[in-house]
């Protein structure tokens, strides 16, 4: 249980960072939190010839109110997302979320960024990200490139990122009016990675029936799922527990979920119905609870 | 070179240290091994179980999760540090001992730093529920207690440290 021997190095910034990281060409990994990739290494999983350490790299530890979304720095550790009260302000479904992320000390260490870059599919960021419509800017050797959640998570651990590239920021763009927010996760202990778990976002327009609805299955398939059809089936209705069962009957038909030691894809499937209709009917209780 | 050492230099329990590490050397071995501190435990070596936690700059974190190297300048108290100068048990470890909050040991420096962090950020403590206490507990796990004891010294402690809070902010 050591990890094999590799090179360190502890850039300042991040063209140093991303010129290391080109040095080793595909041998090298960066190391965030380190709470997924130090495990990795100890059991032998991951050998990275050298690590590029992006604790020392400042400029990508931020968190600011911009003029149309909040910036994240990649190296925001998930605590400080816990205990910021922006991110109450504009992106409270971070808050219900982060809870279930492991331990206080993990999330101590561990970072937004890391989070995102491993793409668990069981883990709870990548699914609040894709709730919020977040956007990932990507720094590399010919500078910076934006993709949205949907191009970012492209599959089982693995996200649009190039071995050369550094996740340098996450847009969180802002969502005018008032919006109701849902999250809810069933996993065997508090802190595990979930068996199943939903976000849901909603908002109402002036005629009373829905603007916005965004719903987000994880744990259930390769990454977090957009149930973009039924999102789409509840736009123009008035909020019903008719129209949570029918989403959530819509949201588990896409789904492929796994089957493995800790939950049959039955099982998976049956409670991710549960959680979406659960996580819309809190999303519409805080709309109307103002 | 793979196996070439680099120069750490760090504070432990208020004490400066320097050593020359191969970068693959987790904090919780240097720790135990080169620093000889044997109060930090080392469970599961993948963050699951807890009694590695010590504070880096003050906040719990798993020491086999971070590599010696990573904590060049850092500040670091372990479970030694805890205890005053004298060697004379904090309110926090005396009531570990009133509680029976332990029994084989093992666990116990990692619930102790995770409390201490726990207690420090939560001058309220004494006022929480149990289970607001147990969740900041989830990340260390016992096997002997039952955790009902553990629990108990914890909301013990809670007084002490809103008092020590209060004489800090005079
Ligand atoms: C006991 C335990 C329980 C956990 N439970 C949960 C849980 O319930 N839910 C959950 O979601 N997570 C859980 N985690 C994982 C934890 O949240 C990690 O912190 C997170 O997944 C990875 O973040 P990190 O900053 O530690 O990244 P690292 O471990 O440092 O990196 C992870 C990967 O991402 C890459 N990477 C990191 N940052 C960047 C970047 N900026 N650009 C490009 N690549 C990058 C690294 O090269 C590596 O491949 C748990 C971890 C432990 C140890
Ligand atoms: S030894 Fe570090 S968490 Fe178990
Ligand atoms: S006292 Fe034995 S593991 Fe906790």
């Amino acid at each position: 249980m050591k990890p094999a021997a590799f090179v360190y190095r502890a850039p300042a910034s991040l063209p140093e960072a991303l010129a290391q990281l080109r040095e080793f060409g595909g041998d090298a990994r960066v190391i965030a939190g380190g709470q997924t990739l130090v495990p990795a290494m100890s059991m032998r999983l991951a050998r990275p010839a050298a690590l590029i350490d992006l604790n020392g790299v400042a400029e990508l530890a931020f968190l600011r109110a911009g003029a149309d979304a909040i910036e994240i720095g990649a190296m925001t550790r998930q605590r400080t997302l816990e205990r910021s009260a922006e991110i109450g302000r504009h992106a409270r479904l971070f808050h219900l979320a982060l809870p279930h992320v492991a331990h206080f000390q993990i999330r101590n260490r561990g970072t937004f960024g890391g989070s995102l870059c491993h793409n668990d599919p069981a883990a709870e960021l990548p699914a609040v990200a894709a709730a919020l419509s977040a956007e990932f800017v990507i720094a590399g050797a010919s500078g910076d490139r934006t993709v949205g959640a949907d191009g970012f998570f492209a599959g089982l651990l693995s996200t649009a990122l190039e071995p050369d590239e550094i996740l340098r920021a996450i847009r969180i763009p802002y969502l005018p009016g008032s919006c109701g927010f849902g999250f809810a996760e069933v996993a065997r202990r508090h802190g595990d990675f979930a068996l199943a778990g939903a976000a849901a976002v909603l908002r109402l327009g002036g005629d009373g029936t829905l603007d916005l609805a965004r719903l987000v299955l994880f744990g259930v398939d390769d990454g977090p799922v957009r149930a973009h059809a039924a999102e789409a089936a509840m736009l123009g209705e008035r909020p019903s527990d008719d129209l949570w069962s029918a989403a959530a009957a819509a949201a588990v038909a896409g789904i492929s979920p796994v089957a493995d030691l800790h939950a049959s894809a039955l099982y998976r499937r049956e409670v991710a119905e549960t959680l979406a209709r659960r996580v819309l009917r809190q999303a519409a209780a805080e709309l109307r609870d103002g | 070179m793979a196996d070439g050492k680099v120069a750490v230099a760090l504070t432990v329990n208020g004490e400066r240290r320097e050593a020359l590490v191969e970068p693959r050397l987790l904090l919780s071995d240097f720790i135990r091994h080169v620093l000889r501190l044997t109060g930090t435990h080392v469970g599961c070596e993948h963050g699951v179980c807890g009694a590695c936690t010590v504070l880096v700059d003050g906040a719990a974190c798993r020491s086999c999760l971070l590599f010696a190297v990573q904590a060049n300048g850092a500040e670091i108290v372990t479970v030694e540090g805890l205890a005053g100068p004298d060697g004379a048990l904090a309110p926090l470890q005396q009531a570990f001992r009133d509680c029976h909050a332990l029994q084989c040991g093992y666990c116990t420096p990692g619930f102790l730093i995770s409390a201490h962090a726990f207690l420090r950020d939560t001058p309220d403590a004494a006022e929480r529920s149990d289970a607001e206490i147990r969740s900041a507990l989830s990340g260390n796990l016992c096997r002997c207690t039952g955790y009902q004891a553990i629990v108990k010294a914890v909301r013990q402690a809670a007084p002490a440290y809103r008092e020590a809070g209060l004489e800090e902010r005079r």
